[in-house]
C-alpha cells in the first residue's frame, strides 16, 4: 500500500522533532530512513505507525487518512530493535498473536491461523522451532520471529526500527541479504530506520537522509552517493574531504593558486569544495592541482589510505591510492579531484 | 601441596581478599547458635514424641481446625493481596498523581508498624462500634471477632509483600512489548490480559507465596481481631501459645512442627515453579 | 484553527490508548487503590492516635508515666540495644563471606539466613522455650548456676535476635554483590591491610545500605510481639516490652493507656518509614535494589 506523509510537524515538549516533513512511499517499495541520532527518523516511523500523533499534518494510507486511526486500526507491522517478543509465548504463539486476538468476525479459523503461522515460520527459516520460547533463541532468530509476527497480520506497511542494530556484524550482514530476499518475495511496502549508511545503501530501493527533523534528500542509493545535494548528505554518506576554496570566473582556487579544476556557471566568491577520497586523479607535476606532504600512509585492504597536509592553512585531506603506490611519510603527492561538489561556504 | 590446592579450589574459588575464614566462621557459629540449634531442638523434641502421639495431636479436631483457619484465611488474604497488590503496583508505577510518593512510602507501613499495634487498631476500627465496623454492622456485616477479621489483619500484614515483589518487575516492563501488541491490533484490555499479566506471573506468584507464608505464621495482629473462638476463629499460632500456657509442650511442639513442614513444603513448591519458569521463559523472580 | 486544534486533541487521545488506559479507567483505578489503602492502612493508623487522645492530653501523658509502662519502654530499648548491634556485626560478616567470595553451599547458606522470615514468630519463641524451659536439658542445668534465660532479658534478646536475624544481611548481600570486589582489590594492591581495606573502602561503600538494614532491623526488634510474648512470661514491670504492655493494657480494657503506648510504637514506625524513604530517594544507588523484607 502506498503511504503519503504530508507536511508532518511533531513538536515534543521542549524541542521540535520533525519540521514540516513530506514523503511519498510507493507501494511495494523498500525505503530506508537514514540519519544520525536525533534526526527524527524514529519519530517519523512511529508517526506512520500511530505510536505517536503529529502536532500538524496528515498521513495517508492509500487514499485513506490514517492520522485519524488508532495504532490498532492502522494494521501495520512494527519491528523493534530489541525484538519485543512476548517471552511467555512460544514462537508459534508470538507469530499468531495478531490473528488470535482479532474479533470473532474477522478472526480466521484456528487451523487457518496455525497454517498461516507455520507458513511464516518456514518463510523466516525457523522450521522446527515453533515450540521454542524466545529465551531459547539467538538474537538473529528472535529478530526473524519478530518480523514474521509483524507480517502475520498482512500489514499495510511494514515498519522496522533499527532492525539489525542489536546484532553481531556477521549476523547483521546475513539478515540484511535475507530481508532483501523476503521483500522481493512478499512485496510488502517496507520502511526501515537505520543509522548505518552501508545498510541503507545496500538494502533500500530509496534512501531518505534526515537531519535535525528535516528530510535532506530522498533518492536511490546511487543518487544519494553520487549526487548529494547538501553538505550534510555529502559528509554523512561515505568519506569526504572539505576544503575552503574561492571561485573566480569558473576557476577554483585554493589560497593563492588555482587547482586546475573548473566549475562553470558557479558565481564568484568563497565556497566549500567536497570530494571523496577515491574520486581523484594523480598528477605528476603541479601546474594547477592540489599538492601536499604525506603525513600518514596506511595500507587498508586493497587500497592505500594517505593523509595529506595541504596549503598554508595545513588543511588535512584523505585520499585513496592503489595499494602499491610508494607514498611514504614526508613525500609529496599531487592530485586533482575528478568528481566533486561545491557548496556555499 | 598441589593436591591441597586442587582440593581447596573444589569448594571455594581463590580470591585475594582477606577475611573469608573469619567472616564465614563467625556467620556459621552465629547461625548455628541462634537458628540451627533451636530449630533442631524442635525437631528432636517432635521426633521424641513418637509417631502415635504425634498423630494423635495432629489429628485432634481442634488442631486441625486451627490449622485450617490459619492456612485458609492466609490463602484468602494472599489472594486479595494479589488483586489489590498488583493494582496498587500498577497505579504506583504507571500513573503520576499528587501524593504518589507518599502513597508509595505508606505501602511499607505494615513492615514498620508493630503487629500488636496493627491488631488493636484494626479491631477498634472494625469492631461493631468502630468507625467502619458500625456502618457495616448496620448492614448486618460482622468483621471483627470472625474469620473475616482474621483475613482483614492478614491482608494488612501481607500487602507490602505483593506490592514490593511485583513493582520492580513492572517497572522493567518493556514499553515496546506493549506497543508491539497494539500494532498487532490488540486493544488495551487484550494487551494487559494476554501480554502484560502473564509476564508478571512469576513475580505475582512469589508475592503470593511471601504474603501467604507470612499470613500463616502471623500472630500479633490477628489475636486481637479474631475473637479466638476454638474451632471457628482460633489460629494455629494461638493454639501453640495456649498449649504452652497449659504446659502441654508436646502439643505445642507437634503443632509447630506441622506448621513448619507445611510452610517449607509450600516454599519448596514455589521455588520449583520459579526454577521451571526461569528455565523455560528465561525469567523468574 | 479551532478545527486543527480539535484534531490534535483527538489524535493525542488515540495514541495514548496504545500504551495507557483511558482517563476514566486511570482515575477509577487510582480511586480504588486509595480507598483500599485508606481502609487498610491509613484509618487504622489514625485510629491509634484518635483512641490515645480520646480522653484528652492529660490522660495520655499520665498513661505514659505509669511505672510499668516506663519499665516496658526501658526494657524494649535494652533488648533492641543488644539485639540490633549483634545482628549488625553478624550481618556484615555474613554479607562479606557471601557477597565477596565464591564457595560451595553458598545458596544453601543464604537460604538458612532467610529461614526466620518463613517461621511463625510464635514458633521462633517456642524453640527457645523448648531449649531452655524447665522440661529441657539445658534449662535446669543453667538454673542451678543461677542463670535465668526464659522469662528474663536473655530470653527476650535471643528471641528478638532470631526474628531480626536476616534484616542486615539481606540488605547488604545484593548491594555488595553488585559492587563487586574491584575496589577492595585496588586497595589491597596499594598496600592496605585487610582491616584498612574494610574500614576505608568497603564500609564507606555500604554505609547507607547498612543504615537502611539497621533501621528495618530496629523497627522489627522494638515491635516484635509473637516471639517475645512466648518467652517473656508476662511479668509486669519486669519482662514486658512495649508491644506486650500494649496487649496487657488492651485486655484490661484500659484503652487510652494501651493506645498511648501504641502511639509511641506508631511514631517509631512513622520515623522509620520517613528515614527509609529519604534514604531511598537520596541514596537509591547505594541501597540494594531488592526492597523486599
Amino acid at each position: 500500500m502506498e503511504v503519503r506523509v504530508q507536511n508532518i510537524v511533531k513538536q515534543f515538549e521542549r524541542f521540535p522533532a520533525l519540521k514540516d516533513v513530506s514523503l511519498d512511499i510507493r507501494s511495494g517499495e523498500l525505503i530506508a530512513l537514514l540519519g544520525p541520532s536525533g534526526s527524527g527518523k524514529t519519530t517519523l516511523l512511529r508517526l506512520i505507525a500511530g505510536l505517536e500523533s503529529p502536532t500538524a499534518g496528515q498521513i495517508f494510507f492509500g487514499d485513506e487518512d490514517a492520522s485519524l486511526k488508532t495504532v490498532q486500526e492502522r494494521n501495520i507491522g512494527f519491528v523493534f530493535q530489541h525484538y519485543a517478543l512476548f517471552r511467555h509465548m512460544t514462537v508459534l504463539d508470538n507469530i499468531s498473536f495478531g490473528l488470535r486476538i482479532r474479533k470473532a468476525d474477522r478472526r480466521p479459523a484456528k487451523a487457518d491461523i496455525r497454517a498461516r503461522a507455520m507458513e511464516l515460520i518456514d518463510l523466516v527459516q525457523l522450521s522446527g522451532m515453533e515450540k521454542r520460547y524466545p529465551a531459547q533463541l539467538s538474537g538473529g532468530q528472535r529478530q526473524r520471529v519478530a518480523l514474521a509476527r509483524a507480517m502475520a497480520v498482512e500489514p499495510n506497511v511494514l515498519l522496522l526500527d533499527e532492525p539489525f542494530g542489536a546484532l553481531d556484524a556477521q549476523v547483521r550482514k546475513e539478515l540484511r541479504r535475507w530481508l532483501r530476499d523476503i521483500h522481493n518475495r512478499t512485496g510488502h511496502t517496507t520502511v526501515f530506520v537505520t543509522h548505518d549508511q552501508e545498510e541503507a545503501l545496500e538494502l533500500a530501493d530509496r534512501v531518505v537522509v534526515m537531519s535535525q527533523g528535516k528530510i535532506e534528500q530522498a533518492g536511490t542509493p546511487d543518487e544519494i552517493y553520487d549526487a548529494p545535494n547538501s553538505p550534510f548528505v555529502f559528509s554523512f554518506i561515505g568519506q569526504s574531504n572539505i576544503l575552503p576554496v574561492r571561485v573566480e570566473s569558473g576557476q577554483i582556487w585554493l589560497e593563492d593558486r588555482p587547482i586546475g579544476v573548473e566549475s562553470a556557471g558557479t558565481a564568484d566568491g568563497t565556497a566549500n569544495l567536497h570530494f571523496r577520497p577515491h574520486d581523484i586523479g594523480l598528477q605528476d607535476g603541479c601546474g594547477g592541482c592540489l599538492a601536499g606532504i604525506v603525513t600518514t600512509s596506511r595500507r587498508v585492504a586493497g587500497k592505500r589510505h594517505v593523509e595529506l597536509d595541504i596549503g598554508q592553512q595545513h588543511a588535512r585531506v584523505e585520499i585513496e591510492l592503489p595499494a602499491d603506490h610508494p607514498a611514504t611519510e614526508g613525500s609529496r603527492v599531487a592530485f586533482r579531484p575528478t568528481r566533486f561538489k561545491l557548496f556555499q561556504a | 601441596m598441589e593436591f591441597g590446592t586442587v582440593k581447596r579450589s573444589q569448594w571455594r574459588s581463590p580470591s585475594v581478599l582477606p577475611g573469608f575464614g573469619l567472616a564465614l566462621g563467625a556467620t556459621l557459629v552465629w547461625l548455628t547458635l541462634i537458628i540451627l540449634i533451636p530449630l533442631s531442638g524442635l525437631a528432636v523434641r517432635t521426633s521424641s514424641l513418637g509417631w502415635a502421639k504425634f498423630w494423635a495431636i495432629a489429628s485432634d479436631e481442634r488442631t486441625l481446625k486451627a490449622l485450617q483457619v490459619s492456612f485458609g484465611t492466609a490463602f484468602v488474604a494472599a489472594l486479595i493481596n494479589v488483586v489489590f497488590g498488583v493494582l496498587l503496583a500498577w497505579v504506583l508505577v504507571r500513573y503520576r498523581f499528587p501524593g504518589r510518593r507518599i502513597i508509595d512510602a505508606v505501602v511499607d507501613l505494615p513492615f514498620a508498624l508493630p503487629t500488636a499495634v496493627a491488631g488493636i487498631a484494626l479491631t477498634t476500627l472494625y469492631a461493631p462500634n468502630g468507625w467502619i465496623g458500625a456502618p457495616l454492622a448496620s448492614l448486618g456485616l460482622k468483621v471483627a471477632f470472625t474469620p473475616v477479621g482474621i483475613v482483614l489483619a492478614l491482608v494488612f500484614v501481607g500487602l507490602p509483600f505483593v506490592v514490593r515483589t511485583v513493582q520492580p518487575v513492572m517497572e522493567e516492563i518493556d514499553r515496546e512489548v506493549e506497543e508491539t501488541s497494539a500494532t498487532l491490533g490488540a486493544n488495551r484490555f487484550q494487551t494487559i490480559a494476554h501480554v502484560l499479566l502473564p509476564g508478571l506471573l512469576p513475580a505475582v506468584l512469589t508475592g503470593f507465596a511471601l504474603a501467604f507464608a507470612r499470613g500463616v505464621g502471623e500472630y500479633g495482629s490477628v489475636i486481637f481481631i479474631a475473637g479466638n473462638l476454638p474451632y471457628v476463629s482460633e489460629i494455629a499460632p494461638l493454639l501453640i501459645v495456649i498449649r504452652l500456657e497449659e504446659f502441654n509442650y508436646p502439643g505445642a511442639t507437634a503443632i509447630a512442627a506441622i506448621m513448619l513442614i507445611l510452610s517449607f513444603a509450600m516454599l519448596l513448591v514455589i521455588n520449583l515453579i520459579q526454577a521451571w519458569s526461569r528455565r523455560r521463559y528465561g525469567y523468574g523472580t | 484553527m479551532a478545527m486543527a486544534l480539535d484534531t490534535t486533541i483527538e489524535q493525542t487521545a488515540l495514541v495514548q490508548a496504545a500504551t495507557s488506559e483511558s482517563r476514566v479507567a486511570r482515575y477509577t483505578l487510582i480511586t480504588i487503590s486509595l480507598v483500599f489503602l485508606a481502609l487498610i492502612l491509613a484509618l487504622p493508623l489514625a485510629a491509634v492516635f484518635h483512641e490515645a487522645f480520646r480522653k484528652g492530653t492529660a490522660a495520655f501523658t499520665s498513661a505514659l508515666q505509669d511505672p510499668e509502662t516506663l519499665s516496658a519502654i526501658k526494657l524494649t530499648l535494652i533488648v533492641a540495644g543488644i539485639a540490633v548491634p549483634l545482628n549488625l556485626v553478624f550481618g556484615v560478616a555474613a554479607a562479606w563471606a557471601i557477597a565477596k567470595f565464591e564457595f560451595r553451599g553458598k545458596a544453601f547458606l543464604t537460604t538458612l539466613i532467610d529461614l526466620p522470615f518463613s517461621v511463625s514468630p510464635v514458633i521462633s519463641g517456642l524453640v527457645f522455650v523448648i531449649l531452655f524451659g524447665s522440661q529441657s536439658l539445658l534449662g535446669p542445668v543453667l538454673k542451678s548456676y543461677g542463670i535465668q534465660i526464659l522469662f528474663a532479658v536473655p530470653g527476650l534478646v535471643l528471641a528478638t535476635v532470631f526474628v531480626t536475624f536476616p534484616f542486615v544481611a539481606r540488605e547488604l548481600i545484593p548491594l555488595m554483590q553488585e559492587q563487586g570486589t574491584a575496589d577492595e582489590e585496588a586497595a589491597l594492591s596499594l598496600g592496605a591491610s585487610g582491616w584498612q581495606t574494610f574500614w576505608h573502602v568497603t564500609l564507606p561503600n555500604i554505609k547507607w545500605g547498612l543504615l537502611y538494614g539497621v533501621l528495618l532491623c530496629n523497627a522489627r526488634a522494638m515491635g516484635e510481639f509473637g516471639a517475645v510474648s512466648v518467652v517473656s512470661g508476662h511479668i509486669r514491670g519486669e519482662t514486658n516490652t512495649m508491644p506486650l504492655q500494649v496487649e496487657i493494657l488492651y485486655n484490661e480494657y484500659n484503652f487510652v493507656a494501651a493506645f498511648a503506648v501504641a502511639t509511641l510504637l506508631a511514631l517509631l514506625a512513622l520515623v522509620t518509614l520517613v528515614l527509609k524513604t529519604l534514604l531511598e530517594i537520596k541514596f537509591s544507588d547505594e541501597i540494594a535494589a531488592s526492597r523486599r523484607h
